[in-house]
């Protein structure tokens, strides 16, 4: 809370000099397996970067070791250019980091309007408010603005639990985008969405202010390659290859990886 | 989109008055309420209604923290003891070695600022296990504030406790009066409600429910999860402490048996027969143990069995309502109308004309 107010002349001067993301030495073990071994990665900020790689790569390891859900074993993480490799994770959310997850963690108790103003409210002051907002309130606008954004108006005030899974996917990006996001995780989008709300993925996520930079896992190659400019292959909890889209994609390494037997 | 050109619809209806909007039932119990004293006599208005609207708020801190938070904590009626016992400390009471009698405007809020303390320590220590260890270390607290009121005399006066704790002769109304006591209980049961009902849509109670609902999502949404359960158990001490010290005045004294474990359980139970999903439920819940504590002794003895037996009848009812409806009887009204609402032929839900 009033913690991140004078920082934020800081924050914004880093910005400019500063890489969005910086993985150094980033390693996860569960037990003796080690899902993520010495991942070095460096995002620009801004940058749109895909992460491919087959079921078990540590894809999703990733994710959570970026956002601190679980906590990396070795190695350090920066956030423009601000070392974040002991923080809790809403310390990190509040610095601007997003993500989605790949298998919905909604509140199912409460509406589709009340997840998205909670992750607005997440972001900002006011947290421990025992005062009910009011209707012109500048987060309720935002929420509704989200809640457009994602075409979910009609069902504002379902809950979670009657939602279909496509809608539900939607619900999880407008979260992603409450407050103001400087880098956003996507974890598998557009797994389980029709052809058109794939499109209208695309769409949202080729429409995200330029500053905003984003890593996508997505296994779906026609979504990956559409919305990003570098790709990282991974395998087997390292990084396996780094590149342009086209040039991933005419890799004979990652096309023996991808159309041929793996070992997952 | 903005607010401003939302459905029309959706702002007529905020356009409307508030008074316009609360259902008739609502309307009929409030009437109802108020106007009780006009024909119940003194055993009812004091002894069942008091009663039942204390239980109901301590019940209620309860139910604040299990519905919204999903907490179970069994030191509720610890917090609402330590309350009570503060009053009795600090302000005037026939044990005149302890007491120290000070004014009622510094005793009652220092009583509660001690209550909250006391109920942030419970939660900093709780918090940190989910589900049944929260009632494993919620119950050992309870225990052990029990067994430590018993055995410390130099402050809680052990096993006797206080008598003589008598509410300040404000306004030059006797407080303990069976009407103006009846109206203190129901101001303070109605105030806890309507800021339950409110709080439960302001910022704090909807971060509690989405604690409840997914706390790995919270944090990953900027809250600090900790921070948030640890001050439910801060704000559920208002409720429980204003009911712990008007449970003090209706009897006059204060034991470690008000607070013992037996009274823990009992605030459970009132929480689960009422149903933990509304506020209304710790009430109801409070109505009916109230009035089954009280005559169940009667019926037992009209039907020729012996009186000691009331806690078995009790013990029925609670196992018949939650083998029924896990939601009390809120649970259970919902699933009647529910059914009531189907067509007997196709099992479809009809429109109601």
């Amino acid at each position: 809370m009033s913690l991140a107010e004078p920082q934020i002349a800081d924050r914004l001067a880093a910005t400019a000099t500063d890489n969005a993301l910086e993985l150094r030495g980033l390693s996860k073990k569960f037990g003796a397996l080690a899902a993520l071994s010495d991942i070095e990665l460096t995002v620009k900020p801004g940058e749109r970067r895909a992460v491919l790689g087959s079921n078990g790569a540590g894809k999703t390891t990733l994710f959570n070791c970026i956002t601190g859900d679980f906590p990396a074993t070795t190695g350090s993480i920066r956030f423009f250019g601000e070392d974040i490799t002991a923080f809790p994770p809403q310390e990190r959310i509040r610095r601007g980091l997003r993500r989605t997850y790949q298998i919905s963690l909604l509140f199912s108790g409460l509406t589709v309007f009340d997840n998205v103003y909670l992750a607005c409210r997440g972001v900002s002051r006011g947290r421990f408010s025992l005062i009910r907002p009011r209707r012109d309130d500048a987060l309720m606008q935002a929420t509704q603005e989200l809640v457009s954004l994602v075409h979910l108006d009609d069902a504002a005030q379902k809950p979670v639990a009657d939602l279909s899974y496509g809608q539900q996917r939607q619900l999880e990006i407008a979260m992603a985008l409450a407050g103001a996001p400087r880098f956003i995780l996507f974890d598998e989008p557009a797994a389980g969405l029709s052809p058109a709300e794939r499109r209208e993925l695309i769409e949202i996520l080729t429409s995200l202010p330029s500053h905003v930079g984003y890593i996508i896992i997505e296994h779906d190659m026609d979504v990956a390659l559409r919305v990003s400019e570098h790709v990282t292959m991974m395998h087997n909890g390292r990084i396996f290859k780094e590149g342009k889209p086209a040039e991933i994609e005419e890799d004979p390494e990652v096309q023996a990886l991808y159309l041929g037997g793996d070992d997952g | 989109m903005a607010v401003s050109d939302l459905d029309p619809a959706v702002r007529g209806s905020a356009d409307r008055s508030w008074l316009e909007r609360i259902p008739a039932q609502y309307w009929i119990i409030c009437v109802l309420l108020l106007v009780l004293p006009a024909f119940a006599n003194d055993f009812v208005l004091f002894q069942l209604m008091g009663w039942t609207f204390i239980l109901g708020m301590i019940s209620l801190s309860l139910m604040f923290l299990a519905g919204y938070g999903g907490m179970v904590s069994l030191a509720q009626m610890s917090i609402a003891g330590m309350a009570g016992y503060m009053i009795s400390v600090f302000g005037d009471t026939a044990i005149t070695e302890i007491s120290q009698g000070w004014p009622w405007w510094v005793v009652i809020p220092l009583a509660l600022l001690i209550a909250m303390l006391f109920a942030t320590v419970i939660g900093w220590l709780a918090v940190r296990t989910e589900g049944i260890y929260t009632i494993m270390i919620t119950l050992a607290i309870a225990a052990a504030f029990f067994y430590f009121t018993r055995q410390n005399y130099e402050i809680f006066n052990g096993f006797t406790g206080f008598n003589g704790v008598l509410p300040p002769r404000l306004f030059g109304v006797d407080w303990r009066g069976p009407e103006a006591f009846y109206y203190l209980t129901l101001f303070w049961a109605a105030f806890f409600y309507f800021a339950t009902i409110y709080i439960s849509r302001a910022p704090f109670g909807l971060a509690l429910q989405g604690v409840r609902d997914n706390p790995r999502r919270m944090a990953a949404l900027g809250y600090n999860v900790t921070a948030h359960r640890v001050a439910a158990y801060t704000l559920s001490a208002l409720p429980a402490g204003i009911g712990g010290i008007l449970l003090t005045w209706q009897s006059a004294q204060i034991s470690p048996g008000t607070a013992g474990i037996q009274a823990a359980i009992d605030i459970l139970v009132i929480a689960v027969i009422g149903g933990l999903r509304h506020p209304i439920g710790a009430f109801i819940g409070a109505f009916i143990y109230v009035l089954l504590k009280t005559f169940a002794i009667d019926v037992l003895v009209a039907l020729g069995l012996s009186g000691e037996r009331f806690q078995l009848l009790i013990g029925l009812g609670f196992l018949i309502i939650v083998f029924f409806s896990p939601d009390g009887l809120l649970g259970l009204w919902e699933k009647l109308r529910a059914s009531g609402r189907k067509d007997p032929l196709t099992g479809q839900e009809r429109d109601e004309t």
